[in-house]
């Protein structure tokens, strides 16, 4: 055990601190989730592209920088230590790039990687569907083998920032008659393929931020299936795993929050203590992001140390969203009386950093596999209790 | 940065688990709880491992093993209930007589007892108005403002007081601070009690965590075991959910013991922040296993007859152990919300 940084890990942090301070916009982008913000986060990714930054643990060939998951921390540390804008490609980047990596042919990673790594590809989800939402296995879209293509019908929901993106990837039934994880094959789908309709799904805030998919006899290669043809929830799996494990969301994401709500509390001290519980949860924010940080390097270590990491990344999963509601929980309470306004409001200040930040955490314990789920993964596959 | 254990330490924890798991069964613990037998039974067959020798420093023929590795150590310890005068007498105290100025013409002689497996030494902190072992040791080491007083049992007169865990024996201890008792003062003496405050704590922490773990893997022995409705309880989501969220507090507690243990063994300024943390995290786990547990075994779980009942009283009691709860809390919310220090994200190691 040594917890101290290398010179070079060193060296690389301050690289990245002082490209971020002349970089970062100084003006917060608009939201993501509009078509202007859109494009200006896109822009921001091909800067960041542009730099090396944009995916640094990816092998260079591909578009990243090569680094290990100690720098990735790192660069993640410092990325939301600048305040710099949220990251618009992350499914495809996060979830999607790293199972290329792992199930691509050479010519899937050679063409699509560098595009999701400049961000010229933009990407959504697609796995639920209106009856497979946590039963996931209950996939029927189907994918009909027809020659050299798929010909894909049916339904998919909860996409994220689909209505802008490029392209998308999911599960779809490619074996007839096939019952739950069997006969599903994993397929890459460009969104603006004849057949495609998407409608947009307004989110708690009112924003467009995902949407339905709709499928009728649309047409794809057999060269964007990942892994072979059946064997596609084997490779979602995976995916899933890095969502719900570190990748998504590193220790960072809530450190920076937590230290922005120490400030609140500092700011609004004699407000805050007349109930003392506000002092108590500001200290457990920061002390629980700090753990997570301190878990996410204990858990990278193991993993350069070639230990696999199973059902532990669902804990993750429970632990940071049920962090993220505390921290903004506890910010609105603060914040009192003038919680409830939006950013636009004239007695506003910091008001709309703090109200995203709680509206978004609400969707933690139900993204990316719901916190009950986990709880059953946890149970199951570490604790060893039956199934059923 | 390498935030993992080698595998000679790993094979140590397995080692210390395997030889536990035999001598300190549950069965055997009920007979010293139930003062069927003395626990200096059990204690000399672990001193005759050379467990006692793991701190010592390499000149007085000890091993001179460090906190990081004693983290694992306790987790064994915590999981195998051992009584508090082990980890006492070969962590707590070793590492105050360790720190212990060479001019201290008693020092060597006590650490090479030590080395040799005499556990007869108790520690009197101002954090408790209780000492451990007092009654049966024949070395106390006691506070008195920033100094050290060392006495032998005839100096004190010791009044036992019963715990909840009946593997504790505490006692109030009347003595009287004389010069020729006084060991160390001023700031040595202050800095030796911080450390050793410290090691306390940590010493608790694992042992709380340890105790965490064995009170989930009874837990879910018993869910496997017991049926209702035809199947087995564990088969039912309002049981695994509490399950599962035990280990969760066991598994975000592990990392925060483990950085803790570092800090206190580099002298790292944040240690008393850190090590606090630790407890906290520790604690957590511990209690919210012992009220999972309780509720898991059902009525089974109100009765002296299923093992948890050791388990869960000792992780009660050490609770507030080498501080209380409370005060290791506050140690951290006054470095969070009162010190002017950056909380970046970037800061986690630094100075370590």
């Amino acid at each position: 055990m040594k917890l101290q940084f290398s010179p070079e890990q060193d060296a690389f942090r301050l690289e990245v601190r002082h490209w971020l301070a002349a970089n970062v916009p100084k003006q917060k982008l608009p939201t993501y989730d509009t078509k202007a913000g859109f494009e200006l986060h896109r822009q921001w990714e091909h800067k960041l592209f542009e730099a090396g930054f944009s995916m640094v643990m990816w092998p260079k060939e591909y578009g990243g920088r090569g680094c290990d998951l100690i720098d990735w921390l790192i660069f993640e540390e410092e990325y939301y230590g600048a305040g710099a804008p949220g990251r618009v490609n992350q499914n495809g980047q996060l979830l999607l790039g790293s199972t290329l990596l792992d199930f691509g042919t050479p010519e899937q990673k050679t063409h699509f990687l560098p595009r999701m790594a400049s961000s010229e590809d933009m990407w959504a989800q697609a796995w639920s569907e209106p009856n497979a939402g946590s039963d996931m296995a209950n996939i029927s879209s189907k994918a009909t083998l027809d020659g050299e293509h798929y010909v894909i019908n049916g339904q998919k929901t909860w996409s994220t920032r689909a209505i802008y993106a490029d392209w998308a990837f999911g599960l779809f039934r490619s074996q007839p008659g096939s019952e739950r994880h069997h006969g599903l094959s994993f397929l890459l789908v460009p969104l603006n393929t004849e057949g495609v309709t998407i409608r947009p799904i307004k989110a708690l805030d009112g924003e467009e931020a995902f949407a339905e998919i709709f499928f009728d006899d649309v047409k794809v290669p057999i060269t964007n299936r990942i892994g072979d043809d059946g064997k596609g929830w084997h490779v979602a799996m995976a995916t899933a795993g890095f969502e719900r494990g570190l990748l998504l969301r590193s220790p960072a994401r809530f450190q920076q929050p937590a230290r922005r709500l120490v400030q609140l509390y500092r700011d609004n001290k004699a407000a805050a203590d007349r109930d003392p519980a506000i002092a108590v949860a500001v200290s457990k924010c920061w002390s629980d992001a700090e753990a997570y940080a301190l878990s996410a390097y204990n858990t990278v270590g193991r993993v350069n140390n070639g230990e696999k990491i199973g059902a532990e990344s669902s804990l993750n999963k429970i632990f940071w969203s049920e962090l993220d509601l505390l921290i903004s929980q506890t910010a609105m309470d603060i914040l009192g009386a003038t919680g409830e306004l939006l950013g636009s409001a004239s007695l506003a200040q910091e008001h709309a950093y703090w109200l995203d930040a709680f509206l978004f955490a609400q969707a933690g314990p139900i993204y990316a596999g719901t916190n009950e789920i986990q709880r059953n993964i946890v149970a199951e596959r570490m604790l060893g209790l039956p199934k059923k | 940065m390498d935030f993992t254990f080698s595998e000679d330490e790993l094979l140590f924890r397995e080692t210390i688990n395997r030889f536990l798991a035999t001598e300190a069964s549950p069965e055997k613990l009920r007979d010293i709880w139930s003062g069927d037998i003395d626990a200096s039974t059990l204690l000399s067959l672990i001193s005759e491992q050379g467990l006692s020798a793991l701190s010592v420093p390499e000149e007085q023929g000890g091993l001179a093993l460090g906190d990081v590795a004693w983290s694992l150590m306790t987790q064994e310890l915590g999981y195998h209930a051992i009584p508090d005068v082990f980890a006492n007498s070969a962590y707590v105290a070793t590492g105050l007589l360790t720190a212990l100025d060479d001019s201290v013409s008693q020092k060597a002689e006590m650490l090479e007892r030590i080395c040799a497996g005499d556990l007869g030494f108790a520690i009197g902190h101002s954090c408790s108005p209780l000492v451990a072992d007092a009654d049966t040791a024949d070395t106390l080491l006691l506070q008195q403002a920033d100094e050290i007083h060392l006495l032998g049992a005839a100096d004190v007169q010791t009044v036992p007081n019963a715990s909840i865990d009946f593997s504790r024996r505490l006692s109030q201890v009347t003595w009287s601070a004389v010069p020729k008792t006084c060991i160390v003062s001023g700031e040595a003496g202050k800095k030796i009690w911080n450390d050793t405050f410290n090691r306390g704590a940590i010493s608790v922490a694992g042992q709380l965590l340890g105790l965490a773990q064995r009170m989930l893997d009874l837990s879910v022995e018993y869910s496997l075991q017991r049926k209702q409705f035809g199947k087995e309880i564990g088969s039912f989501q309002a049981v695994k959910h509490q399950l599962a969220d035990v280990a969760g507090k066991i598994e975000i507690a592990k990392p925060v013991l483990y950085r803790a243990a570092c800090s206190l063994e580099n002298h790292h300024p944040l240690s008393d922040i850190h090590i606090s943390q630790a407890r906290n995290f520790c604690s957590e786990a511990a209690l919210l296993a012992a009220r999972a547990g309780i509720q898991v075994h059902g009525a089974m779980g109100y009765t002296w007859e299923v093992d948890l009942q050791m388990y869960v009283k000792r992780a009660w009691a050490l609770n507030n152990t080498w501080g209380d709860s409370i005060m290791h809390r506050a140690r951290v919310q006054d470095y969070v919300l009162n010190s002017d220090i950056d909380l970046a994200p970037s800061k986690t190691f630094e100075a370590l």
